[in-house]
């Protein structure tokens, strides 16, 4: 290995003689993974280079949004802490698309920046089986040299990760490593003309990984992305905002009801900096509002004016950026004709001024970033605390990394986070939590722990990321998933808490309550299923003045549920009314809306009411599931197979998917394709079974 | 046999097997034959070709239909009881089939339009069309076939898709693409208002409106309508392919027309050309229809009429599906041979369609030189012909079918690929009525797009576009989204 660092003892500096689990990187991929693998019972060592920095939001201090919300109750459900310590600092909590199916309403909350990672700190540091400590990794430590990187070992004798050495010249042994370096590898940060190295704005960038990932052979690209200045709340005029006040309805990411308190700050207290009108004051829980203004024809006159100053036009800026975030010079570019874009201010927290100007994300100079707010009615007179910026960044393209998130090139080294391509708290926060359970699994030699995209967003997510490596910072949405009205964000602990209990990620509490709330859903559905209704004319007297129209036959109460407008309290009530009428099995089978909660009765009313959209969903995926599951032979040698077509050859050698229904995602592999491969594997199949 | 124990083995057999969908395909290769025919398999076998059947004597309920033994009788269009061809029809019971599953063999009297048709129908009472080689492929993974044979299907399933999708590309091109491409447009365009909707709640992309997306469906509605009505299918199987019979004058390209039309095979369809410079006529080769194009040149003119004359040769060119470049084998190339040849290079660029460089006048003394003719176009395949003695035509009709479709088992494909496109229209036009359904309900918009993305699904069968890569591109492109 490297000879320059001196050589110390690691136990004399206060570290066990060998982890299990070594988490490189204390962002959100890293916070998730270390705490996963602790709470598995791994002896668990989390680095990171500044204890202060530890699950920092450096863009917008918001968690959630649609497919992004999804994600964090999936994390919650699997035992993970974004949702838990988001519950715990939240200053506004929105639910979005109320009223576009309960698929897609999702959660977003708008954190104190400054809480939520000191809330992580602590959750960190009362975890028993992790250690937190501060230090920067400078090299990788492997069972075998591989200096050059044109002569790889075959993949059965591929390197085996066995620890990580320190700045400090450390030598700490481990199992398993997982890297979750975020932007700091090779990161460069630009303002206008000028660049700096770093990762982040006062933070510098982490460079001895980038050197041993280039020695084991792992290939890296570059990414762009970029953050808006923040703006001094005192100097904003409020009365030319519109106000956007939190939910009046207690909601909460975490089904844990001891993270609903604010455990750091607690609420009530009147902040002296914003204006929370009556109407914006919420008495579940204090929040701040938000406040929507618009950009004007002079702002985008002065970026245009401007834009050979910026460095994303002058070409200093080569990394490509997401499309979904650009900066507000792409914005004002690429659509000219638009008059005016809309801006939020978003307070960064309870105990401070600093307010985070969503939608004007830019790497312009300083002085014309100062300019174009201050031509934003109601910013006339704003003076900036930060200047926004852009940073680009090393990453390894995903087609690196299997499903469990482990690297192909070396045994036992994973990655997640912004370092496999991704960019949001919640995408890296996901392969977290997923990196911690398989580096876990893998230290004790057990099967690995792969979701699939049927089963929830994290498959969908890893899954998009192994078999398409994204060619712009990836972030989850929606429309990505093929079973959207299963992945709802409301039964996320009914699809993944028996994992999560299997596992070891959450205790057999939690486990038996979701149980109880399944058999309640089989319950009530079975109900449903068996109460029949018969005409009379009083029902139907009763039904018309519901509003549910005349009952012309026998039917079940599911069938009158299905009725557009009809609602399970209202059939629930009907039931219980006509029990003389309706013909029921078991006089408990339809319980009393009370008795269930919002959740439940979400989940009832969707899988009676839209049945048939539910089973348009699985039939599309499923001649896709036939084949979803069947496991692909590590040994295939795709260049030598015979019938595929060369694009599909090198793809298919280049991902090495594990199976069908991932080789059948992959860009340039096509049905024949999928058909000959199908072919091969039955082959071998035989071919085993006869010398077995 | 007994009804109740019919049941009970179509029960047991679908509970073991994995593929739940029946498919239909040709099984023999295209041709006037004497006989064609075509293969149903999996659960729904039977019932299908129940449906389609009627057997030329009653037979009674309880041994009908008998398995492993042909029944004479004539397959109908269970819709208007119309009588579509008299046919011999085997009904094979699993497992003791090619495939292991139910299977019906329907012996027709050939020809390609007979056999589509009850392609058609089946498709019609539910089955799905085959994949290139799915038959075979459910044969081998019902542990029916074995290995050796499995390369076989490996070589059939190639061959289906580079060359197979050659020709789907091709029938892709003009009318039908462009059609398939509006309707698609229309789609995508109603579900990316929806998505980015959903999607980005919080950026200034507004509310769909319920009228525009119900505009838009009905617009990709009526471009599939059209499709399925007008067209019946792709151009090439309305029209059949398009050949244009290219060469300077006089080297027999009218004489090469009429011996294509002459022998053996009955003009279908004559259409006199327009102008007396290109003459379209019909021909049937193999059970393929042919256009033929002949074309006076290509050269730009200054003189009026001639121009006029040029552009539609160069239109008729270029709209071709296989060319035949034609020279004079008696006389050593011209200038003006050399000229047809570059223009038609730059006529057709890179991608354009093959060529076939014929020698006409063989039964005249051979004064061309072989090497030079080759270079006008290298790598076309050569045929010799004398069209005014008839010889050669065969050999020539041979590598026009061969070149236009892949080979003989391509045209088959050729064929069901237009049936299966007709069926994924059918599939997504009823997705856009669901569509349209729900949007008319005021259901949620999350349901609206179960139903848009199944018919983005379906009309993906044809396209071979996935609908999420695309959907985010549109998204992006035509709102204004970032925070």
């Amino acid at each position: 290995m490297t000879s320059r660092i001196e050589t110390l003892d690691a136990q004399a500096l206060g570290f066990a003689a060998s982890y299990e689990v070594i988490v490189v990187g204390a962002g959100h991929a890293g916070c998730e993974a270390a705490l996963a693998a602790a709470r598995m019972g791994r002896r668990t060592l989390l680095l990171t280079m500044n204890l202060d920095s530890v699950a920092l939001m450096p863009c917008n201090p918001s968690v959630g949004g649609p497919a992004k919300g999804h994600l964090v109750r999936e994390i919650d459900a699997l035992g993970g802490e974004m949702g838990r310590n988001t519950d715990r600092t939240f200053i506004q909590m929105r639910l979005l698309n109320t009223s576009k199916g309960a698929a897609v309403q999702a959660l977003r909350a708008q954190c104190d920046k400054q809480a939520y990672r000191l809330s992580m700190k602590y959750a960190l540091e009362a975890q028993p089986n992790l250690e937190l400590r501060q230090g920067t990794v400078v090299d990788l430590l492997t069972d075998r040299d591989v200096s050059n990187a044109d002569d790889r070992p075959a993949a059965n004798a591929r390197p085996r990760i066995t620890g990580v050495i320190l700045g400090n010249g450390a030598r700490i042994p481990a199992r398993a490593v997982i890297l979750t370096t975020g932007t700091f590898i090779n990161g460069r940060l630009v303002v206008g003309a000028k660049t700096q190295p770093g990762g982040r704005t006062g933070e510098g960038p982490a460079l001895g990984i980038s050197d041993a990932l280039a020695r084991l052979g792992v290939r890296m690209r570059r990414f762009k992305t970029g953050t808006p200045p923040r703006i001094d709340a005192r100097t904003i005029d409020y009365s030319q905002t519109t106000i956007q006040p939190g939910s009046a309805t207690p909601r909460y990411f975490s089904a844990d009801p001891t993270a609903h308190e604010e455990i750091l700050l607690p609420p009530g207290r009147p902040n002296p900096v914003y204006p929370i009108p009556p109407e914006a004051q919420t008495t579940w829980r204090a929040q701040l509002p938000c406040y929507l203004v618009h950009t004007t024809p002079k702002t985008h006159e002065i970026i245009t004016a401007n834009l050979h100053r910026s460095p994303l036009y002058d070409g200093t800026i080569e990394g490509v950026g997401p499309r979904y975030c650009p900066s507000i010079e792409v914005k004002v570019v690429r659509f000219a004709d638009k008059e005016r874009h809309q801006v939020f201010l978003e307070p960064e927290g309870w105990r401070t001024g600093e307010v985070y100007v969503q939608g004007m994300n830019t790497s312009l100079p300083e002085d014309v970033q100062v300019a174009m707010l201050r031509s934003i009615p109601g910013l006339e007179r704003v003076e900036l605390m930060r200047v926004g910026y852009a940073v680009e960044y090393d990453y390894a393209p995903s087609d690196q990394i299997t499903p469990t998130m482990a690297t192909k090139a070396v045994d036992g080294l994973f990655m997640a986070g912004q370092i496999n391509g991704t960019s949001g708290y919640e995408e890296a926060a996901a392969q977290g939590i997923m990196a911690g359970v398989n580096a876990a699994l893998y230290a004790r030699g057990e099967e690995p722990f792969i979701l699939r995209r049927d089963e929830a967003y994290i498959g969908v997510l890893i899954d998009d990321l192994v078999t398409q490596p994204p060619t712009e910072p990836y972030r989850l949405h929606t429309s990505r998933a093929e079973r959207r009205l299963l992945l709802r964000h409301d039964n996320a602990d009914l699809r993944l808490a028996p994992h999560a209990y299997r596992l070891g990620l959450i205790g057999a509490d939690r486990y038996e309550q979701v149980e109880r709330r399944r058999e309640l859903i089989e319950r009530t559905l079975t109900g449903l299923r068996t109460t029949i209704f018969t005409p009379t004319k009083a029902l139907t007297a009763r039904t018309e003045e519901l509003g549910l129209g005349a009952l012309s036959q026998k039917m079940t109460a599911a069938e009158l549920l299905r009725r557009p407008e009809a609602t399970y309290a209202q059939v629930a009530a009907l039931a219980s009314d006509a029990t003389s009428e309706a013909n029921c099995e078991n006089e408990s089978c339809l319980p009393m809306p009370d008795a269930l909660d919002d959740d439940t009765i979400t989940e009832v009313e969707l899988r009676v009411k839209y049945e048939g959209y539910i089973r348009k969903e699985e039939m599309g995926a499923q001649r896709a599931l036939q084949l979803e599951d069947r496991r692909l032979p590590e040994t295939f040698d795709y260049r030598t197979l015979v019938g595929l077509r060369n694009e599909a050859r090198q793809e298919l050698e280049r991902v090495r998917p594990r199976t069908m229904g991932q080789a059948s995602r992959i860009p340039g592999v096509t049905p024949a394709d999928i058909a000959i491969l199908l072919i091969h594997v039955e082959r071998q199949r035989h071919g085993q079974r006869q010398r077995a | 046999m007994r009804p109740s124990t019919e049941v009970a083995q179509v029960e047991a057999h679908d509970a073991h097997d994995a593929h739940t969908d029946t498919i239909v395909a040709i099984a023999t290769p295209p041709g006037v034959g004497a006989v064609g025919i075509v293969r149903l398999s999996g659960p729904q076998a039977f019932a299908i070709g129940r449906a389609l059947f009627r057997p030329a004597r009653r037979i009674p309920e309880s041994v009908y239909p008998p398995s492993h033994l042909l029944t004479y009788g004539h397959i109908i269009d269970p819709n208007s009881g119309e009588i579509v061809d008299e046919v011999l029809i085997a009904f094979l019971r699993a497992p003791r089939t090619y495939t292991r599953e139910d299977m019906v063999e329907i012996n027709a009297h050939g020809g390609p339009l007979i056999l589509r048709r009850i392609v058609e129908l089946a498709l019609a009472a539910g089955a799905r069309a085959a994949q290139p080689g799915e038959l075979t492929l459910r044969a081998f993974l019902n542990g029916r076939i074995d290995l050796t044979q499995a390369e076989g299907v490996m070589a059939l399933i190639n061959a289906g898709s580079d060359a197979g999708r050659r020709l789907a590309l091709r029938q892709m091109q003009g009318d039908l693409s462009a059609r398939v491409q509006a309707a698609r447009t229309a789609a995508l365009g109603a579900l990316t208002r929806i998505e980015a909707s959903i999607d980005f709640p919080e950026e200034e992309v507004p509310p769909p409106d319920p009228a525009e997306l119900g505009d838009l469906m009905a617009q990709a509605r009526d471009e599939i309508a059209g499709l399925l009505a007008g067209a019946e299918s792709g151009r090439i199987l309305r029209e059949g392919l398009r050949v244009a019979i290219v060469g300077r004058p006089n080297v027999g390209k009218s004489s090469l027309l009429n011996a294509l039309l002459g022998v053996e095979r009955a003009i279908v369809t004559p259409i006199a050309g327009t102008t007396r410079d290109t003459v379209e006529e019909a021909a049937q080769i193999n059970g393929v229809a042919l256009h033929l194009v002949d074309t006076a040149g290509l050269t730009a003119t200054d003189d009026p009429v001639e121009r006029l004359g040029v552009e539609r040769s160069r239109t008729a060119a270029r709209e071709a599906d296989l060319l035949l470049l034609t020279v004079d084998g008696s006389q050593p190339l011209t200038e003006l041979d050399g000229q047809v040849a570059t223009d038609l290079h730059a006529l057709l660029g890179e991608e354009g369609a093959p060529v076939i460089l014929v020698m006409n006048k063989a039964d005249l003394p051979r004064a061309i030189n072989e090497e030079e003719a080759q270079a006008l176009w290298p790598g076309a395949p050569v045929v010799h012909t004398s069209a005014l003695e008839r010889a050669g035509v065969a050999a020539l009709e041979e590598e026009i079918v061969r070149m236009a479709l892949g080979g003989a088992a391509q045209a088959a494909d050729a064929l069901v690929s237009a049936a299966r496109h007709r069926d994924a229209l059918r599939r997504a036009d009823e997705q856009l009525a669901a569509a349209q359904a729900t949007l008319a309900n005021t259901l949620p918009l999350d349901f609206v797009s179960v139903d848009l993305r199944a018919a983005l699904e379906a009309l993906g069968e044809i396209t071979g576009e996935s609908a999420t890569a695309d959907l985010l591109d549109r998204i992006f492109a035509e709102f204004c989204i970032g925070k």
